[in-house]
């Protein structure tokens, strides 16, 4: 992977980072609100089901998720585990798959 | 010659090693987060019965320890864009208390909010 | 206390800490109390010094696992209990003793493109550099490093990704990237972007922490990361 790729990691993960500070930022705020005094599933669903707004929302949430947490782990695998090699990569694309796939799911699932 | 924890006695070094930690446990966390969440596709019978598990205490402890961990990697990451795109400042030293006050705050409106 | 109970490296890589009781005196600092069991207790100890008033960072060693100039550390503010560890410096390969291979430090600032590349002759007349302009005032803040070695030895991302350009190299990059008169900025912005360079930076701050000259590489490499991310994004990477 040449330098260059590897400064668009890093521009990825910062832009990604940005994204998901707001994206938080909310999350965190809902959940406080939505989780007083206690959740129910019928409740949650009542209130996301059908949702565009949330729908979309979230949808930026998981992309950007799906962006930031691989890069966000190359650096540990790479420092912590030794893991260096094209091989590892490779695993993380994958793992930013699966993380999109099932994100997609949850919110369709949830706000569809 | 490696350093030991010695050298790494430094709130610097502290604000790293809870982000590097919490942005780990978040992504560990995350796909099983999504997978419950999916259960809702099988209607809302499913997502309750998954529901039902989450009132058990240690998991609502669980769950405040996540909460926790996201407000600390949100506000570890905050600072870290602050380090890195403003010009540099000595203020910018105590970014890394601003940064752990704010995430406590955040724990402890969540373990209010139960 | 009257002695003090000094350990120190010996060996190689592989060796062991040797025990020494030592003299207390005044104003002592690590680096009388090194000397002391060279010239009275051991004279096969190796270590380095030079202007012995920290100028030179000839006595950069380890103490109680802090990397720091010996010459400029009063044992008074280290010695714990009348105790002392002294180390050579960490992530360079040891010689013997206190003494490290250098050379692996001073390669990747040559790497990082560390050197000037100016474009005017000795024929032309002098640029003009204002020291109140912007760029001059980043350069002044990080110019004073003189290599010691200190920085690289606190680093731990040199010690987890061999490649790192590591803090000095990347500080003296920054200073000339901030240098109106320098030529090969875009060179110098490709040798110090990636894994193996700025970006590798996980701002754990020990570099700044430790620095004997108050310099903050960490600043710099932020600024490097900044100055990379636009090259990059105007395609002129």
């Amino acid at each position: 992977m040449s330098a260059r790729t590897q400064v668009f990691l890093w521009i990825g993960q910062r832009a990604s980072a940005a994204v998901l500070a707001l994206c938080v930022l909310v999350h965190l705020c809902t959940i406080v609100y939505a989780v007083r005094g206690g959740l129910s599933a019928a409740e949650i669903l009542a209130r996301t089901q059908g949702n565009v707004a949330w729908l979309a929302f979230y949808t930026v949430f998981v992309f950007a998720v799906a962006v930031h947490v691989p890069i966000g782990l190359r650096a540990i695998l790479s420092e912590w585990v030794g893991w260096r090699d094209g091989s590892r990569d490779l695993a993380l694309w994958v793992f930013g798959a699966v993380l999109a796939v099932m994100g997609i799911r949850a919110v369709f699932g949830v706000f569809g | 010659m490696k350093n030991d924890h010695r050298a790494r006695n430094h709130p610097a070094y502290w604000a790293f090693l809870v982000h590097r930690i919490s942005g780990l446990a978040l992504a560990v966390f995350l796909p099983v987060h999504f997978w419950a969440l999916g259960q809702a596709l099988q209607g809302a019978a499913r997502l309750e019965s998954f529901l039902r598990w989450t009132d058990a205490p240690l998991f609502k402890f669980a769950e405040w320890g996540l909460v926790l961990l996201l407000a600390a990697h949100l506000t570890g990451g905050l600072r870290l864009l602050a380090l890195e795109f403003l010009p540099w400042r000595d203020w910018q030293k105590s970014l890394a208390a601003a940064a752990a006050g704010l995430a406590l705050v955040a724990g402890l409106a969540f373990a209010l909010a139960l | 206390m009257t002695t003090l109970k000094v350990r120190i490296w010996r060996g190689t890589e592989s060796g062991d800490f040797q025990d020494f009781e030592v003299p207390r005196e005044e104003s002592q600092t690590v680096l009388d109390v090194v000397t002391y069991v060279q010239r009275h207790l051991d004279p096969s100890l190796a270590y380095r010094f030079a202007c012995r008033v920290g100028m030179c960072g000839s006595c950069a060693m380890t103490v109680n696992g802090q990397s720091r100039w010996t010459c400029r550390t009063h044992v008074s503010k280290v010695a714990e209990d009348g105790r002392l560890e002294i180390a050579p410096l960490h992530n360079l390969p040891v010689i013997r003793d206190l003494v490290t291979d250098m050379s692996e430090f001073f390669d990747k600032w040559a790497k990082a493109h560390g050197q000037f590349t100016g474009t005017r002759t000795r024929y032309e007349d002098f640029e003009s550099i204002s020291p109140a302009s912007a760029e001059r005032q980043q350069v002044d803040a990080a110019i004073e490093c003189i290599g010691c070695g200190v920085c690289y030895s606190a680093c731990d991302v040199v010690s987890w990704n061999p490649d790192y350009a590591g803090p000095a190299a990347l500080n003296r990059a920054w200073t000339l990237v901030n240098d109106v008169r320098d030529a090969a900025t875009l060179e110098r912005l490709r040798a110090v972007a990636g894994d193996a360079g700025a970006h590798a930076c996980h701002t754990h701050m020990s570099c700044t922490d430790r620095c004997p000259k108050q310099i903050s590489p960490t600043a710099g490499i932020a600024g490097l990361k900044r100055a990379i991310a636009k090259a990059a994004l105007k395609g002129e990477l």
